[in-house]
């Protein structure tokens, strides 16, 4: 029963700094075991929310329950039980890296006898174990992400929060940081909040993903869910030979149903929108019935870039984001 | 109160401040030059001192703040022992104070103020540490080291003036009840105040050098005290060290209540 629960809750959460509401009217859920996308550009309001769901912010108004307890007054319990990736790493220069995953062992009350076992395995897992003496201040900015986001997992946290954990990583770091999320949520069952403005990282990650704009909520569900709410149609590209692309095309315009049909860049490939995934067979059979010789039919679901971009022109009257502060 | 993870934080702290060596070198060099250079200078004065000297006339209105019978005790000294005991053990007396102070200054500007300026704080808001553990921890960091630089210099102190002192006065003289007083009640209210101060301007500065700069203003009730020696006004008695105690450990009391009112996760993330 407690499995079914949700890990985070949400009600109407609000956070304001002076005039400046950082998060406004929050409502949503989080699933346990799922990567949970949180996405926004810079200033939507990211950071602020982690910093609520760990009650280590209190909240202006709303209501929050996160694995079942209130952050504003079970905070120590709660954060024994979460793991957070900050944006910045946050470790301490001069201490060694072991001596930083040692003493934030302690701080998570991490079993005396396991401590040395955990780091030395975390340390190898991230790659670290031959500079585990050297002084973090000495890490690269990738070096220091890891070292980072073994510190978040020491105390084999349930629920981890991630603030942008593939910024500043090369493609190799990065690649094994998405690993790590997708083993840490389908092998171990983890829960995996996800802040990011990486719009390619999130959906190759995210089984759901919340839009963030200016502290509000505009969008929730699966990428899939949220192209159809916003409109966004799946576009089909075929590959036809030379001699009969120009017949295609012309069969194509022709269709009822069919919209946006128009050459790319090679001359030979033709893009459509508007025929649903089952009506694809339709289509393509329709074209070799014809005598239009085919060599590819690719069928494009909508990137979530483009579903983010829709949804925040939605929200803002067609106006396109900008870039903002850290909130 | 969970103790391991309060003496993790303590352990991280102290060992962040000893790799600093803007931190390091004031806990070092401020002893020395109070405790050793400073008496043996007093002491290569005293020897040097003419029989008529107006150097010891200008102790005049120290004297005469004296109780009746120590006075007696003193002026039958030679004016050379005269001066080299009037200005080690009590024109020094409240000068001693400041190592305390500064030491706990310091470790507090760097554990406070020095873990925002570095961006390490956030990570240690997100442990499951309360804010009570988390200034407790913080607070000790500051307080025990300040102890250990009291006492030690305090031995350091009564070494050297006494080595110091040997040819001048024939005998041990160093300590008197007065200096015990200080040493193990009133330098641990001062040291106190100086982690006080510095939580408390903590939250109004952005650098470790402006906090630092802000918590050594409990410098001023010591300058205060000497000064007011010097000139006559009053003497610092057993009782008087006592009482001066007292008044500051209320003064510490009052100021880790608003440190512990300023020290709130919530406040201390609104404010990164």
């Amino acid at each position: 029963m407690a499995d079914t629960l949700p890990v985070i809750e949400t009600w109407g959460l609000v956070r304001r700094f002076g005039e400046v509401t950082a998060v406004n009217g929050l409502t949503l859920e989080v699933r346990r075991g799922e990567v949970f996308g949180f996405l926004g550009h810079n200033g939507a309001g990211k950071t602020t929310t982690v910093r609520l769901l760990n009650g280590v912010l209190s909240a202006s108004d709303g209501k929050v329950r996160v694995l079942g307890l209130d952050p504003a007054l079970e905070g120590p319990a709660l954060r024994r039980r979460t793991g957070v990736l900050t944006e910045n790493p946050s470790l301490d220069e001069r201490l060694s890296a072991r001596e930083n995953l040692e003493i934030y062992a302690a701080l998570y009350d991490v079993p005396v006898a396991e401590t040395r076992r955990r780091v030395a395995d975390l340390m190898g897992q991230f790659d670290l174990g031959e500079r585990a003496g050297d002084k973090a201040g000495s890490y690269s900015k990738g070096m220091k992400q890891r070292l980072a986001l073994a510190r978040a997992l020491l105390h084999a946290p349930e629920l981890i929060f991630l603030d942008e954990p593939t910024a500043g990583l090369d493609p190799v770091a990065a690649r094994d940081v998405r690993e790590l999320i997708m083993h840490l949520s389908r092998e171990e069952g983890r829960t995996v909040f996800l802040c990011t403005h990486n719009l390619v990282e999130a959906q190759r990650l995210c089984d759901r993903v919340a839009v963030l704009d200016s502290g509000r909520l505009i969008a929730i569900g699966t990428p899939a869910e949220l192209g159809q709410k916003v409109g966004q149609r799946r576009t089909v590209e075929v590959e036809a030979s030379r001699e009969t692309v120009q017949q295609a095309l012309s069969l194509l315009r022709a269709m009822p149903g069919l919209a946006e049909v128009q050459t790319g860049d090679h001359g030979s490939v033709i893009s459509f929108s508007g025929v649903p995934h089952e009506g694809i067979p339709r289509v393509v059979a329709a074209l070799v019935e014809a005598g239009v010789r085919l060599y590819r039919v690719t069928p494009q679901e909508p990137s979530l870039e483009d579903i983010y971009f829709a949804l925040y022109e939605e929200a803002n009257g067609g106006r396109q984001p900008a870039g903002g502060g850290t909130r | 109160m969970n103790w391991r993870a309060m003496r993790a934080v303590i352990r991280k702290d102290l060992t962040v401040v000893l790799r600093s060596k803007a931190v390091i070198l004031p806990i070092i060099l401020l002893p020395l030059i109070m405790q050793v250079i400073l008496p043996a200078v007093f002491g290569a004065a005293a020897y040097f001192l003419p029989e008529d000297s107006e150097e010891v006339d200008d102790l005049g209105p120290l004297l005469d703040a004296f109780p009746e019978a120590l006075r007696a005790e003193i002026e039958s000294l030679e004016p050379n022992q005269l001066f080299f005991m009037l200005m080690t053990v009590y024109t020094f007396a409240p000068m001693y104070l400041i190592v305390p102070l500064m030491t706990s200054s310091v470790i507090a500007a760097d554990s406070f103020v020095g873990e925002r300026e570095r961006k390490t704080l956030e990570a240690l808001l997100y442990t499951p540490l309360t804010d009570m553990e988390l200034i407790v921890a913080k607070l000790l960091t500051g307080w025990i080291p300040a102890l250990v630089v009291a006492v030690v210099s305090f031995l350091l102190y009564m070494l050297v003036v006494n080595a110091v002192g040997w040819p001048l006065i024939g005998r041990l003289f160093f300590p008197n009840w007065t200096w015990i007083v200080l040493v193990f009640w009133v330098a641990p209210a001062v040291s106190m105040l100086g982690l006080g101060l510095t939580v408390v301007f903590s939250s109004r500065v952005q650098t470790f050098q402006e906090a630092y700069q802000l918590g050594s203003m409990g410098v001023l009730p010591i300058v205060a005290l000497m000064l007011g020696q010097i000139a006559g006004l009053f003497f610092l008695s057993v009782v008087l060290s006592l009482l001066v105690g007292l008044l500051l450990w209320v003064v510490d009391a009052i100021l880790l209540w608003f440190s512990v009112q300023t020290f709130q996760r919530s406040e201390l993330l609104a404010r990164m």
